[in-house]
């Protein structure tokens, strides 16, 4: 990856005209950590207590783009080890910060200026909110004494984002805005992770202060429940030792909340078989016998029968979207619910839950663990699942005389990387091909859009997760055509700081989640869907420095893929994929998830 | 290659015969589970900073949760504001209205009120007065105090529960009502009993259960 400049570090002659009294000021931990850490001197301007703050944080990478009102704030990054991510578009910068995020659990930062600066990062932001991700944006702002007129380059940051950030705060103080930040960054990891905001008006940045940041810590109004009530504990653990025809369900939470060992024990020790939602695929391992791996939508079939026909359902961390729940009527009818979570409000939102846990998620499971005397006898149940395993197992047809089936694709990919590679996607078709047909093993590997479905996700949020990433770990990105277009300026980022990533664009000329609705729903009238004027991707790939590749026969599919991995760089396939592929199963918008199509006959 | 999908058909295949109604809740085949939409008065203690009441009118606006009215001002503590909502039930129950509220960070505390909660209004309404004694007498019935009065007009100020306004408002429309102005209504829990006050408990813990009241008779 990419080489660090060395830090600089103040020099004595620079403070020699200041108060003594500041020099005094020396931050008491600095010299305490390590030998190697470089001497730190004390915040000058509020900019610089900005940047102190999230190297308090332990911040070592930041994404975004320049711009009038956050330059005090760049200037204070300039003298600091923090690695700053020029990115192409602010959209892609809170996109690698989100994918940051999710792969190291840290929050992912990102910065941009005011107004045009702000609202670019907005869709990221909103993404990062649906998922739950940890998030921190920066954004400049005019100078106080102009907000509220109009003033060049002025949006109402914190009122655009109030609805799609968990927190956000207008830092009017230069000796508050360093502790402003370090609680937005404390915000964003506590209890129910989510994107957090702190606008910084220019004159704030600019001000002298010699304020140190507090450390993070979130404000006090905010309190989180670890551990869940000892006696609905008590009663959920009863129920699941009777209970005939139990599944665990698995959401996001799961992974945020580091609890996949947990329930990866607690499933294998009372044989309980279990399902994931989108976002917690990674939770289980799908090869494991016991996974039914993903529900919902387009979950497999075996999912959708066992969340059916279960009595007793252990969700943990998940809201229970429309995607997963399909008709709120007919979702797991019979089921008595226990549902963890650390979000009280998601706790009967959509779906009533008979034993709501709030706490969590690794401790509530652990403490069911310890109150679960006897595993359910459910053999029979557990014989059922394996049944629809085999009854409606995942397959493809993929005759040599027809164009690449997508499927083939997502699996050969698969193959050739190891367990731990980070996978992200944009929104459609492939994104869910991404679902079924790779063999998801470990958590944070599996990174995408769930809950606002933002196409042009991949390429940015391929760029955060390398840096968040062990080296020996492949990220891959598997894109549509249209959701690659839509942020593919971001392959320039990818070539000037040498990112190894791999995209695979399935491309189909087509938006073709579109398309394949409006074959199903609207007689096939494929309004605007048709993107016959596909761009060569491998020749954009080259023209902007990256290495690129074209698929278009079944027999240079495994080779093609092995030279992009190799390739030291980023590289680019075209993937010249069946325009006419569709996905199935699938459950239609509000249907009943046990009434799956396997066929567009049976819609 | 491999083939393609199969398995049963959607109606070949085995059906639950159970339900849940659109809260979620799994319908018992014998008892129809209905829930009456319900009016309730909802008491949040904010930190008085900027944008709380935006946060707060903004989280119902995105929602879909219906207020009726909302009335907002300081309490005995500095730097803290009272904010009272009258609400509708909304879809996922009032439940999800009080859990969501507390999730903004200004919010320190919320309580849903006991029916029997002190609750008052104040209005301001101005009538034609070109038969004082007949005006003034109508005044005497709601205790309304005259505010301002001119040869035209008199205006007073009537205060109380939401019902007794009502039927103010309603008799002096015989004289012709020039313009009115009301409050929301605002509301304090009876006795030593706390309106909302920062949580002793853990505030989690109502996760765990569901408050059911009834409609605030409003009677008093
Ligand atoms: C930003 C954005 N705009 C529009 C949509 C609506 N949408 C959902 S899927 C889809 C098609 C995606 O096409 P492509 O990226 O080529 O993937 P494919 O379905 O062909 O695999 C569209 C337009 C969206 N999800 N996100």
């Amino acid at each position: 990856m990419s080489e660090r400049a060395a830090p600089v570090t103040a020099t004595e002659e620079q403070y020699d005209d200041q108060d003594p009294a500041r020099d005094a000021r020396e931050p008491a931990d600095t010299t305490a950590e390590t030998e190697s850490e470089p001497e730190r001197h004390p915040v000058t301007t509020g900019a610089e207590a900005v940047v102190r703050a999230l190297e308090n944080a332990g911040v070592e990478h930041a994404f975004g783009v320049q711009g009038g009102a956050i330059m005090p704030v760049y200037d204070a990054l300039y003298d600091s080890e923090i690695h700053h991510v020029t990115m192409a578009h602010e959209q892609g910068a809170s996109h690698a910060a989100d994918a940051y995020g999710i792969v190291s659990g840290e929050p992912g930062i990102c910065l941009a200026t005011s107004g045009p600066g702000a609202t670019n990062l907005v869709t990221g932001l909103a993404d990062a909110d649906m998922d739950s991700d940890p998030v921190v944006a920066l954004t400049g702002q005019v100078p106080t004494e102009f907000v509220g007129n109009d003033a060049f380059q002025e949006t109402d940051t914190t009122g655009v984002t109030t609805p799609v950030t968990k927190d956000n705060t207008f830092s009017s103080e230069p000796d508050r805005v360093g502790t402003d930040v370090s609680e937005a960054f404390a915000l964003a990891r506590e209890g129910r992770p989510g994107p957090t905001l702190v606008d910084l008006p220019k004159d704030v940045t600019n001000a002298e202060t010699d304020r140190e940041p507090d450390e993070p810590a979130v404000p006090r109004t905010y309190e989180v429940q670890e551990r869940a009530d000892p006696e609905t504990v008590d009663a959920a653990a009863g129920r699941i030792e009777n209970a005939q025809r139990p599944i665990m369900l698995l959401g996001g939470g799961v992974i945020k909340g580091e609890a996949s060992e947990a329930c990866r024990e607690f499933a294998t020790e009372h044989e309980i078989p279990v399902v994931t939602t989108m976002p917690g695929i990674g939770s289980f391992p799908e090869d494991h016998e016991l996974s039914m791996e993903m529900a919902g939508m387009h979950g497999t079939g075996y999912a959708n029968m066992a969340i059916t026909h279960c009595d007793t359902m252990i969700a943990v961390g998940t809201r229970f979207d429309d995607r997963l729940t399909g008709g709120i009527e007919t979702f797991a009818p019979d089921a008595e619910i226990i549902h963890v979570d650390i979000d009280p409000a998601e706790i009967s939102k959509n779906i009533r839950a008979d034993y709501p846990l709030v706490g969590d998620a690794g401790t509530v499971v652990s403490q069911l663990a310890e109150a679960v005397d006897a595993s359910p006898k459910a053999t029979k149940w557990r014989a059922q699942c394996q049944q629809w395993k085999s009854d409606y197992s995942m397959a493809y047809d993929a005759p040599e005389d027809e164009p690449i089936k997508p499927q083939f694709v997502v699996e050969a990919l698969d193959e050739a990387t190891s367990d731990r590679a980070v996978v992200t996607t944009g929104v459609g078709q492939h994104q869910m091909w991404a679902c079924q047909y790779w063999t998801y093993t470990e958590p944070r590997t599996w990174v995408s859009s769930h809950g606002l479905g933002t196409m042009g996700y991949g390429l940015p949020a391929a760029i955060g997760a390398r840096f968040a990433a062990d080296d020996d770990q492949e990220v891959v990105c598997i894109d549509g055509d249209g959701s690659f277009l839509m942020t593919l300026q971001g392959l320039s980022v990818a070539v000037r700081e040498n990112l190894d990533i791999t995209v695979a664009v399935l491309n189909n000329e087509y938006i073709g989640m579109v398309r394949q609705w409006q074959d199903a729903f609207f007689d096939g009238r494929h309004s605007a869907s048709d993107y016959g004027w596909m761009p060569e991707f491998d020749k954009l790939a080259e023209a902007f420095g990256a290495a690129g590749f074209r698929i278009d026969d079944y027999d240079e599919v495994a080779d093609t893929i092995d030279d992009a991995l190799a390739y030291d760089g980023p590289s680019v396939i075209d993937v010249h994929i069946d325009p006419q592929a569709n996905v199935y199963p699938m459950v239609p918008s509000g249907g009943d998830n046990g009434q799956f199509a396997l066929t567009e006959d049976q819609l | 290659m491999t083939h393609g999908l199969d398995g049963p058909a959607p109606e070949e295949r085995p059906t639950p015969a159970g339900r849940r109604n659109k809260q979620g809740i799994r319908i018992d085949p014998e008892i129809e589970a209905k829930r009456e939409p319900r009016r309730t008065v909802i008491s949040v203690l904010v930190e008085h900073e900027p944008g709380v009441l935006s946060d707060v009118s903004g989280l119902f606006s995105r929602r879909q949760f219906n207020i009726e009215s909302l009335t907002v001002g300081p309490t005995a503590e500095d730097g803290r504001a009272r904010i009272t909502l009258v609400v509708e039930e909304p879809d996922p129950g009032i439940d999800q209205v009080k859990k969501q509220l507390r999730k903004l960070l200004p919010v320190i505390a919320v309580r849903e009120l006991e029916p029997d909660a002190m609750r008052r209004e104040l209005a301001l309404v101005k009538v034609n007065a070109e038969r004082p004694d007949r005006v003034a007498a109508v005044a005497d019935m709601y205790d309304a105090k005259t505010v301002d009065s001119s040869p035209e007009t008199a205006t007073f100020e009537i205060t109380g529960a939401r019902q007794k306004i009502e039927a103010a408002i309603e008799t002096f429309g015989q004289f012709g009502i020039r313009e009115i102005a009301r409050t929301g209504t605002t509301a304090l829990a009876r006795g030593t009993d706390d309106t909302a006050a920062p949580p002793t408990e853990s505030s989690a813990a109502e996760a765990n259960q569901t408050q059911q009241f009834t409609q605030p008779t409003d009677d008093d």
